[in-house]
């Protein structure tokens, strides 16, 4: 029997958070609709992204050049991260239409930074599309229980 | 054969460790020394807490640091603004726990303790046990003086301090100039980012007037830009400077066409902002209003730095706040303009999200270089900071004030002077 379409989308956050583990970033790139948005906000009650400041809020162009940024050797912080490993659970189905789904996990990330561990817990929410060539990356929103205070800074993408 | 070697304590006097050209290394590590800071600079002189727009209603509030201690920025029924310990008078607790919002009150939750606005005592639960004993219009939040510029709050513990005009001094110029940049609307804080960095305080007071780091430690940075852009941000041969305000503050013109933002508005648009300008058409603005918006959204062609705490930095305010010897909180806070087109503040917020806060294209990598300055600083008996970059190459500017190359050294010591000014004050006065 097929997989549902809730446990594709499941198989599909979590090779996209293998791939971000793995700093294979170009792949990454591949999985996002062209119009996707990819939010890291501030409040983490926020829906208006447009219109509020967001650690992160990034079109096709500002992922690619975000990309850029953590390959291309210029980034100080970038060349020091030594990696990230992230587990995400509690996956819930939030609603499906035939040519969406969209759902949330939580997520638990962890990178070294000075030889010690940093945590960084957030609620994820997900909306993918469903096309011919399966499902796509069309939103993305990392809300970090800690974005209302501050943060370390961040040389890789949660 | 043991000999006895004369150890001098060069950490017990401020005023030995900073010189003309250096600084002792000691002043980012040593934890008695940021105790004094804490008490002659933070507790002493005027610090920002913070920017009218962001208590812009009768019964709004924000919280900020004086040094390490915590205060309330209110506005009362009156509209007028408040500076508050963040202290209940009875055992001590905080009033008030979060960023900003309204309230009608500030509650003490532990015994419900309750104060207005302006800090008056207002409520006291079973008061009867206090009768004889306590006279509430005596126990009101302690309030700090404070004075505003430009819709810029600065307060202070320091009764006797200057007023803060004299204090902004030659700064007050740029706080003018830099506050153009909302387009000709009202400026508004629109969001910050925040972040800390294992580091002392002041290596991200000298960051904001450093240069020199530009294109190394944001290359990554730089090569995300277009061409024209990227152009504009090559600054460190062309014609800016750094040029020493008085009592700490500097200002460092990095792109001297974007100096004044109501100048030059026939100058072509920038293929950058291109989009915005037919967006801001679309809207039905004429081309003066789109000309005027689009030469002010990319901010301010300059850094000033305000000792010790604020830094008024291209299209934002940078501001710190000391938490340890070794550890200092940064926020960036967005600025645009209240009720200007969504288009402008828009823009704004991607350009502030691209290179500020804990994600953007430039900070990681400042705090990269911080994080090691702060680990070097530990690094050997004894050492020193150069801070002596154009020292021999400085002429007065056109205000008559010391002045050097855009990528010279000269805010850091101007910075490092009034610093020694004030720690080698004794008394603290």
């Amino acid at each position: 029997m097929a997989d549902s379409m809730f446990q594709q989308a499941i198989d599909f956050i979590n090779r996209e958070a293998d791939l971000l583990d793995h700093k294979a970033y170009a792949e990454w790139l591949g999985l996002w609709e062209r119009d996707g948005k990819y939010v890291v906000p501030v409040d983490i009650h926020a829906t208006d992204f447009a219109n509020t400041l967001n650690f992160a809020y990034d079109d096709h162009a500002m992922r690619e050049m975000r990309v850029a940024r953590l390959k291309n050797g210029e980034s100080v912080s970038s060349e020091a991260q030594e990696g990230t490993v992230r587990s995400l659970s509690r996956f819930r189905l939030l609603d499906e239409d035939p040519a969406s789904i969209r759902l949330r996990c939580a997520m638990f990330l962890s990178e070294v930074r000075l030889a010690k561990p940093l945590l960084y817990p957030a609620n994820v929410e997900y909306r993918l599309t469903k096309t011919a060539e399966g499902l796509r990356l069309d939103t993305k929103v990392v809300r970090l229980i800690n974005a209302g205070h501050h943060l370390n800074t961040v040389a890789f993408i949660f | 054969m043991t000999q006895l070697i004369d150890i001098e304590n060069v950490t017990a006097d401020p005023g030995r460790l900073v010189e003309e050209g250096r600084v002792h290394k000691s002043l980012y590590s040593n934890p008695e020394i940021f105790a004094q800071e804490l008490d002659r600079i933070f507790n002493k002189t005027w610090v920002w807490v913070a920017h009218e727009s962001e208590v812009a209603e009768a019964g709004a509030y924000k919280t900020a640091f004086v040094g390490r201690q915590p205060v309330i920025v209110s506005r009362d029924r009156k509209k007028n603004i408040h500076v508050l310990l963040n202290r209940c008078r009875h055992r001590g607790a905080t009033v008030c726990e979060g960023k900003r919002g309204k309230t009608r009150a500030f509650t003490c939750p532990y015994h419900g303790w309750g104060y207005a606005l302006d800090g008056e005592l207002r409520a006291i639960p079973k008061p009867e046990e206090y009768e004889g004993v306590i006279d509430k219009q005596e126990l009101p939040l302690e309030r700090l003086r404070h004075e505003s510029y430009q819709g810029m709050i600065f307060a202070t513990f320091n009764e006797e301090a200057e007023p803060l005009e004299e204090f902004l001094g030659g700064a007050k110029k740029w706080i003018d100039l830099f506050m153009k940049q909302s387009g000709g609307y009202p400026l508004q804080v629109l969001g910050d980012h925040r972040f800390r960095f294992p580091g002392n305080w002041k290596i991200q007071l000298e960051n904001t007037t450093d240069a020199y780091h530009f294109p190394i430690v944001h290359k990554s940075f730089i090569s995300s830009l277009d061409d024209q852009t990227s152009e504009v941000f090559d600054f460190l041969d062309g014609e800016g400077f750094v040029e020493d305000l008085g009592n700490g503050h500097s200002v460092m013109v990095m792109i001297p066409e974007l100096v004044d933002l109501e100048a030059n508005l026939d100058d072509p648009i920038p293929e950058r902002f291109a989009e915005l300008a037919e967006a801001l058409r679309a809207e039905g603005h004429d081309e003066a209003e789109v000309r005027r918006l689009v030469r002010a959204v990319g901010g301010s062609g300059f850094n000033l730095n305000l000792f010790p705490n604020v830094a008024c930095s291209m299209a934002f305010f940078r501001v710190l706040t000391p938490i340890s010897v070794d550890e200092t909180e940064i926020h960036h806070v967005a600025i645009g303009g209240a009720g200007a087109p969504a288009p402008f503040n828009q823009m704004r917020l991607r350009l502030h999200e691209h290179f500020q806060g804990p994600m953007g294209f430039g900070t990681p990598d400042d705090a990269e270089g911080w994080e090691r300055v702060q680990k070097g600083s530990l690094a050997g008996p004894d050492g020193w900071i150069l801070v002596n970059r154009g020292l021999k190459r400085m002429a007065p500017s056109a205000d008559g004030n010391p002045a050097g190359a855009v990528c010279s050294e000269t805010g850091m010591r101007a910075a490092y002077q009034m610093w020694k000014r004030l720690m080698s004050d004794e008394a603290g006065e």
